[in-house]
């Protein structure tokens, strides 16, 4: 029965909160997945037996609540669990630990700096106002500042309204946390350098910029505006690794009436008159529908399952210049116990959070000009985290699961990838890990690397960016992915996009896919299912 | 003895004297107290020994702005724009592009190349023009505004939105903040041609092509390529400073040379005069500083007078210079392969493609020395013969990235520095080093000590876009006046910035006149 209102290309978490919304709308929605999996990089697999690696996005904090309560996750199964902390190792042999416990968290602050540990009260209080800030506006289509349109005229009035009720002072502030490097905004605060290091190191997460390129500063939020359970700032585990997203997605999208084909790649979006007639896929089959969502990354689009014929020339050449450039690996190890950390006091509960090896700022921006030359870093920033220690799920009892997120690693070294450097490139985090963890070597079972390479060949990532696009101005809110078209509507009539290349951005937030579904019932006239914007926060 | 002036400005550099003219031309008793022995700043001309000069830090500029051009009169004071000078990128092989008034052409330029460079350059001086509300005048406030931010925001609004066009308008929000590497390779292929370019967007700045906000600095550049032509800087009585002190001169302004300034006197928050080193005091309603922010208030006024947070945001202001100035006096005129006598005369720079730029750019994060800097070289005596005895030049080096913060010291890596400079320049110029009779490298440091300009900052300040517009030199003191009443600052530590352009001392004296009642 080839009758669908709806088809949703790719089934990552965008793709599903996308088609859960317009299925809950009443539509007939076909989700097409050309994995055998779903989840895209939301996602988790046992590929060492017994263990469950989510083999791409490994926290969890920025996925909307609004969207969480809307689709009824927590009954789906989804549940986050906080990561109360996260941790610098130093290379002289002492650490840095950051907790969200405020008088633990100056204690130690103290312990490095006693005038950082006054600045981060300041701190905190500063980045929570942005991110209550910010936060309003995510779930928010964006307006198109060239466009003479009411709503668009509406929704610059309503922003500029949010803008003013700043004051002055803290409009300017705004601005520069905008547009500064983390590096340069963070010296406003601290003084101590294993302080500022630890606190930069979450701005180059994803990003093709260093700690000290201008525009870092605000990458900072993405780290910070998310919540568990309420706890603006907070991270999280999926219980059951990131793949519980997906899967509870997908459970809320079913329940809705909803369908699911993986093994089913789509190799064109048909138009026929500027219009979309449905899909194309890779076997040949044709599935009509008068409204295709596309949830790859603005590129993939664009380029590969659109005909050149079918747009304007304007977006095409867009999308050719869309910065998609990948600049991250990710290692995830099967572990024959728990590592020991002879630096950590007995008994520490800092092996619960991020543990990072990175201690200098000269060490984090060397390792961009690494990813500069097109090389992964000698020196690599390691987000490292063991979530087998109260998930259960995740490996055999006694048994460890780590999972490492490693910055920089390019796109295409020197003579393109091959499995060999992808080994060397593993082997660079193995031992740096080994530096701060005698035994670590020694109970590494199995370990699954990741390169931009095989973040694009798996999940279909262009260039292995983990952002589906660069997460700088000239591709943030109306200019993402493009200017004229950030409002989640393609060229060609019937055709959108849902996917972390539209506003606002990557990191399993579920927001861009809210937003495009809330775009299309608009279109279709049909109730508007997503949720809005929280307000009492 | 106390004096009693109207007007005191601090430092004669190019913008004070633009300031200083306006308002004594308004018919205020101005005083200018210089602490060099010349007035002109860093565009005044400097001795290398007594045979050799050359025109100063400024070797190459743009003509200053065209409404000071015309309300000074600077013409009848001897101003004029000196020959357009094309910029000439230096290939080791000879194989050297230039870019002229037609465009680029050179060995490795194509048709494309050129048609290319047209439009991007065509584009991005269209959003130099819709800017220039607001790089003429104050910058306007974001909150609170006054009847002339409003019209500032309403032109600018409308540039954009209007005059741009709304597709256009679009592609500048997506451009304004990006860096010049992405935007180059968006449109360009020819890698020299995009390596000249990138040197240019981040010549005087702590940036690299990769920087993001560099194509704001090269945006900057080309407002003063909408007053004319770039030239060489050659120290003739033609050139800025000689014209601008005449001017000021006529006006009625009064100069004081080897007059340093130790301290601006402050009274309950209002300043009411300054006190000189040698211990004079002199009284004036108005104190105008064409020093850097950061000298002015942190040195001259003092945090104790200040606010501790504004102090405290006053000394983060970013500014640490980044560019060494080499100066060569040479028995004769240099032979460069692939060039000749002629192609002397313009603009050259060592800046081969946009990677070498970053990488030039790369150590100097980490408070090191380019290994091979980028370099823009002038030959300025081959306009102003006077520079050099007979037969004789000076050569003027630009050499970028050279820290203020050298790890370890200058002290003991300047000379070493020097000869690598000078071992890389005859890697162009093989003759050079047989010609060099005397020759002087100016650091940061020595910029600093010399120009009196914290941390030896050509402009006062970095322009990056956190310290530009109303947050240049920083919020609540970006409409050139500051927290103490009666103090004003002019120079190219504000809006707009950098550059002999003269916009900084212009905009300045318009708020200082709009402000003072109606007498």
């Amino acid at each position: 029965m080839n009758n669908y209102d709806a088809i949703v290309i790719g089934a990552g978490h965008n793709g599903l909160t996308n088609a859960a919304f317009l299925a809950k709308a009443g539509l007939r929605v076909l989700v097409l997945e050309r994995n055998p999996y779903i989840g895209g990089a939301s996602t988790s697999r046992e590929l060492h037996k017994g263990w469950k690696y989510s083999n791409a996005s490994y926290v969890c904090s920025l996925f909307r609540p609004e969207i969480y309560n809307a689709l009824d996750l927590g009954r789906h199964g989804l549940r986050v669990i906080p990561v109360n902390s996260s941790m610098t190792f130093k290379q002289d042999g002492d650490y840095f630990g950051s907790y969200t416990q405020p008088n633990i968290r100056r204690r130690e602050i103290m312990r490095h700096s006693p005038r950082d540990a006054d600045a981060v009260v300041r701190f905190d209080a500063d980045v929570l106002r942005w991110c209550k800030l910010v936060r309003g506006f995510l779930l928010r289509t964006p307006p198109n500042p060239g466009s003479l349109k009411p709503r668009d005229i509406f929704e610059l009035a309503y922003l500029m309204k949010k803008f003013y009720e700043l004051t002055e002072a803290q409009i300017y502030e705004f601005i520069r946390f905008f547009t500064m490097s983390i590096a340069e905004y963070l010296e406003n605060y601290f003084e101590n350098e294993t302080v500022l290091t630890h606190y930069s190191g979450g701005s180059i997460i994803g990003t093709g910029l260093g700690v000290y390129s201008p525009g870092t500063a605000y990458v900072l939020l993405h780290h910070a505006m998310g919540d568990v359970d309420g706890n603006v700032g907070a991270w999280g585990f999926a219980r059951g690794g990131m793949g519980s997203v997906a899967k509870a997605l997908a459970g809320a999208f079913q329940s809705y009436g909803g369908e699911i084909r993986s093994d089913a790649e789509v190799a064109k979006i048909t138009v026929a008159g500027n219009k979309v007639t449905g899909v194309e896929l890779a076997s040949g089959e044709k599935i009509a529908a008068k409204v295709v969502v596309s949830n790859l990354d603005a590129k993939r689009t664009f380029l590969q399952i659109m005909d050149e014929a079918d747009l304007p020339p304007k977006v095409v050449q867009r999308a050719r210049n869309f910065k998609i450039r990948g600049s991250s690996g990710k290692v995830n190890i099967a572990l024959d116990g728990m590592p020991t950390f002879p630096a950590l006091p007995e008994g520490s509960t800092l092996t619960q959070g991020h543990m990072h090896f990175t201690d200098t700022l000269k060490r984090l921006e060397l390792a961009y000009d690494d990813w500069k030359e097109d090389r992964w870093s000698a020196d690599p920033y390691c987000d490292m985290l063991i979530p087998s220690q109260y998930d259960p799920s995740m490996a055999p009892q006694g048994k460890h699961m780590m999972t490492v997120f490693v910055q920089y690693c390019p796109v295409n070294p020197d003579g393109g990838w091959t499995d060999e450097k992808r080994d060397q490139f593993g082997q660079t985090v193995i031992d740096q890990i080994g530096d701060y963890s005698p035994d670590f070597k020694d109970l590494v079972l199995h370990a699954e690397i990741r390169t931009p390479r095989e973040l694009e060949n798996e999940i279909g990532l262009t260039e292995g960016n983990i952002f589906q696009g660069e997460l700088t101005f000239d591709q943030l809110a109306f200019n993402r992915p493009f200017p004229g078209y950030a409002q989640y509507r393609g060229p060609v009539k019937g055709m959108y996009m849902s996917g972390s290349s539209t506003h606002p951005g990557g990191g399993v937030m579920g927001a861009p896919g809210a937003n495009s579904a809330r775009e299309i019932l608009k279109d279709l006239r049909k109730p508007d299912t997503t949720p809005e914007a929280y307000s009492d926060d | 003895m106390t004096e009693q002036m109207d007007v005191i400005i601090i430092g004669a550099g190019h913008n004070g004297l633009v300031c200083g003219t306006y308002l004594a031309r308004a018919g205020l008793d101005v005083l200018f107290l210089e602490a060099r022995d010349a007035v002109g700043g860093m565009t005044a001309t400097r001795a290398i020994d007594t045979d050799y000069h050359t025109p100063g830090l400024a070797q190459t500029s743009f003509p200053v702005c065209t409404q000071i051009r015309k309300d000074l009169q600077l013409d009848s004071f001897g101003y004029s724009v000196g020959k357009a000078a094309d910029t000439i990128s230096l290939e080791q092989n000879g194989a050297h592009l230039r870019i002229g008034q037609q465009g680029p052409s050179g060995q490795g330029v194509s048709n494309s190349d050129t048609m290319a460079f047209d439009q991007l350059k065509k584009e991005y001086l269209d959003y130099a023009k819709a800017l220039r509300p607001l790089f003429q005048n104050k910058p306007p406030r974001l909150k609170d505004f006054d009847f002339k931010d409003k019209t500032t925001l309403a032109k600018l609004g409308w540039n954009l939105r209007v005059g741009l066009g709304s597709d256009s308008m679009n592609e500048f929000l997506r451009i304004a903040t990006m860096n010049m590497y992405d935007i180059l390779d968006e449109a360009l292929e020819n890698e020299q041609l995009k390596g000249a370019l990138a040197a240019d967007a981040v010549l005087g700045h702590h940036m690299g092509p990769r920087t993001p906000g560099t194509v704001l600095t090269w945006l900057n550049r080309l407002s003063g390529e909408l007053n004319g032509s770039l030239s060489v800087v050659d120290g003739s009585d033609s050139q800025l400073g000689h014209a601008l002190r005449k001017a000021a001169a006529a006006s009625g302004a009064s100069f004081r040379l080897n007059a340093s300034v130790r301290k601006i006197l402050v009274e309950k928050s209002r300043a009411y005069g300054v006190e000189m080193a040698d211990g004079e005091k002199i009284k004036a309603p108005l104190v105008i500083s064409n020093a850097d922010p950061r000298s002015t208030l942190l040195d001259l006024v003092g945090a104790p007078e200040l606010d501790a947070m504004f102090a405290q945001r006053v000394s983060q202001i970013r500014g640490a210079g980044d560019v060494a100035k080499l100066h060569l006096a040479l028995t004769g005129l240099p032979e460069f392969t692939g060039l000749a006598g002629a192609d002397l005369e313009h603009r050259l720079i060592v800046a081969p493609t946009m990677m070498y730029v970053e990488r030039a750019f790369n150590p100097a994060k980490y408070g090191e020395c380019s290994d091979n800097p980028v370099l823009e070289i002038t030959i300025p005596s081959l306009q102003n013969k006077s520079l050099a005895p007979a037969g004789h030049h000076v050569m003027a080096v630009n050499v970028t990235f050279a820290p203020y913060n050298l790890e370890g010291g200058w002290e003991k890596a300047k000379d070493q520095f020097a000869s690598k400079v000078i071992d890389q320049l005859c890697r162009y110029a093989p003759n050079l080093k047989s010609l060099i009779a005397n020759q002087e490298l100016l650091t940061p440091q020595d910029i600093e000590r010399e120009y009196h300009v914290r941390e030896g900052h050509w402009h006062h300040g970095e322009m990056t876009i956190h310290q530009s517009f109303m947050m240049r030199p920083l919020y609540g003191a970006a409409q050139y006046d500051t927290p103490i009443d009666g103090l004003f600052l002019c120079g190219a530590g504000t809006h707009p910035g950098g550059g002999l352009t003269g916009q900084p001392g212009h905009n300045a004296a318009q708020r200082i006149l709009a402000m003072r009642p109606a007498s």
